[in-house]
């Protein structure tokens, strides 16, 4: 792991990519102490101004400070990609491990299930969710493990169908080991990397999404901050000011970047092989 | 070849015949009645049943199921509650405005990205071919309405080179095009990337093959053998690559089409939703679903006829 991290620190592209990456966990798990107000404080008399020494990203309409509300937006960007890409990915892993070892009517089955969602887009999915249920930050989250659930899923089915026809499978067979120790020491191992490569490509999607549907209206409840939030409100204060704009829109591109040069980083570094000509 | 051909129809209807079912399901789920949602909590007991029933929502749910898909085959989507008009109606109005959109943002990156791949591909590991490449990811990586935001802060507000709101008068060409460019640039920006990456690398690969250098070999200008020979091959996965990505660009043209308050069929699945318009939230998903299906159906078609080994695969 250590050398893996000493590889991608030497490639600039990796290095600037980790570093946009802790530069966002850290700012975003001591946003508490970082910040200079309150992000939700109320300050009229401030409303709408431009960045000062005062208040580093310029206030909104209300008066409150863009710097805090972006860093407490980090909070929550970060939760919804961790916690999402987390459970999808257990989830994922568990069903595709069951399509590839199951009877062929589950394969068919679990297959067709991934299909269907799949079938949605993604951001429609989400609408037709939240129509349903209401905004609120905790659907964001679920149509997120939802929709990427697939993602992992296929892939861990075609390693573990791979790997299931191999002569060494079927003498451990042979000798009585269960599909559980085949499962967890032969194919948990080998799609681990692929998964991890996947799971940090992934990320900067995730975000993405949580942003445009807070951005939509239909994420986290105001006064809470978040990135797309902030854009909302840019959005609507457009020809008065540009600055919420640019205010939610630098941490959210500079976090995509971060996360998508060091996944490329990390595929270069893991798996060689999947770098082919690109 | 024509047995693939109906698998994968098969396939694609069960697809969206699922989705369907699923979404009904999904509102059925939910706690809260969508009439009483709709009317608000002043609507009387009896307000609350009449609506109901306009929404089919007053029967048993495989019943409701059965109802919409006989329906659908007559090309009946049910009525828009608010407007009164048939929900096929109100979605069909909207449909070619988000398809021109998509259409003129693919076209507008395929016209830089297919260019730009193929010419880092001649210029392997030169600087224009490193910029290239990080460029590619910066694009791709930025969400499309953060594009949207900033090309109508600069361009539309700041700037006033183009306007900023509607899709342009009906039936001037000039001014509908004039209300294309800013969208389709949001939507295609991210897709010059993808396809110049994607160009690039299956360039890559087509220019180290036998008859590329066979044709070399045969003395060929170096044009011919690169335009002729090679792009033509390296352009072939672009195709699939944008059947599949239809489910991007359909979100893609969603956030657009709000921040530049272009009527399509994104906006009207959120207007729809804010107003809790169930029947023209389900056509309309339906309809984009489809739309969906369909593109990445045909990507899988022309893939098969393209490669004979995919074809037993299913």
């Amino acid at each position: 792991m250590i050398g893996i991290l000493k590889r991608i620190t030497r490639e600039p592209l990796g290095l600037i990519g980790l570093s946009l990456v802790v530069l966002m966990l850290v700012s975003a798990l001591l946003a508490g102490l970082i910040a200079p107000y309150d992000p939700i404080e109320l300050a009229i008399i401030d409303r709408l101004q431009a960045p000062s020494a005062n208040h580093l990203l310029g206030t909104d309409q209300l008066g409150r400070d863009l710097f805090s509300r972006v860093l407490y937006g980090g909070q929550v960007a970060l939760k919804v990609a961790l916690v999402s890409i987390g459970a999808a990915l257990g989830i994922g892993v568990l069903l595709g491990m069951i399509a590839g070892f199951g009877p062929r009517w589950l394969d068919n089955f679990i297959m067709l299930f991934f299909d269907t969602i799949r079938s949605f887009p993604t951001v429609m999915f989400a609408l037709a969710t939240v129509a349903l249920v209401g905004p609120s930050l905790e659907t964001v989250i679920a149509v997120i493990i939802v929709t990427t659930i697939p993602n992992y899923g296929r892939v861990v089915r075609t390693q573990t169908l791979s790997i299931k026809s191999n002569e060494f499978i079927k003498a451990e067979r042979a000798m009585g080991a269960s599909t559980t120790r085949m499962l967890g020491v032969h194919v948990l191992p080998n799609v681990m990397g692929p998964l991890m490569i996947l799971a940090s490509m992934d990320i900067p999607t995730v975000i993405a999404l949580e942003a445009g549907l807070s951005f939509l209206g239909m994420g986290v409840k105001p006064p809470t901050p978040s990135w797309g939030s902030i854009l909302n409100d840019g959005f609507g204060l457009i020809r008065n000011t540009p600055w919420p704009i640019i205010a939610g829109s630098i941490p959210l591109v500079l976090i995509t970047l971060g996360f998508t040069f060091l996944g490329e980083s990390l595929r270069d570094q893991i798996d060689p092989k999947l770098r082919r000509n690109l | 070849m024509l047995l693939y051909l109906l698998k994968r129809v098969a396939l694609g209807l069960a697809i969206v015949m699922l989705a369907v079912t699923l979404l009904f399901c999904m509102i059925h789920l939910v706690p809260g009645d969508p009439a009483r949602i709709l009317l608000g909590p002043r609507a009387t007991p009896e307000l609350i049943a009449s609506m109901s029933a306009r929404m089919g929502l007053d029967q048993p749910l495989p019943i409701q199921i059965l109802k919409f898909f006989g329906n659908l085959l007559r090309g009946d989507l049910g009525m828009d509650v608010i407007t009164n008009r048939p929900v096929a109606e109100t979605v069909f109005s909207q449909l070619p405005y988000t398809l021109w959109l998509i259409l003129s943002a693919i076209s507008f990156a395929a016209l830089i990205g297919i260019p730009l791949g193929c010419y880092s591909a001649l210029h392997r590991n030169t600087l224009i071919d490193r910029i290239t490449g990080i460029l590619s990811v910066a694009c791709i990586t930025v969400p499309a309405f953060v594009v949207a935001l900033y090309s109508l802060l600069i361009f539309a507000v700041t700037l006033n080179w183009f306007p900023a709101v509607g899709a342009g008068e009906k039936g001037n060409f000039w001014s509908q095009a004039q209300h294309l460019v800013l969208p389709a640039i949001a939507i295609g920006l991210s897709w010059i990337g993808y396809l110049a990456r994607l160009v690039r690398a299956s360039m890559l690969e087509v220019m180290g093959e036998n008859h590329i250098r066979t044709a070399r070999a045969y003395g060929l200008p170096e044009r011919i053998v690169v335009y002729r020979y090679a792009l033509k091959l390296a352009i072939l996965p672009t195709i699939t690559v944008i059947g599949v990505g239809m489910g991007f660009l359909l979100s893609a043209a969603l956030f657009t089409e709000i921040v530049f308050a272009r009527p399509g069929i994104g906006k009207l699945i959120y207007d729809s939703i804010t107003t809790r318009n169930y029947p023209v939230v389900m056509g309309s998903v339906l309809i984009s679903t489809v739309l969906f299906v369909v593109s990445t159906t045909l990507s899988d078609l022309i893939n098969a006829w393209l490669d004979p080994r995919i074809r037993s695969s299913l």
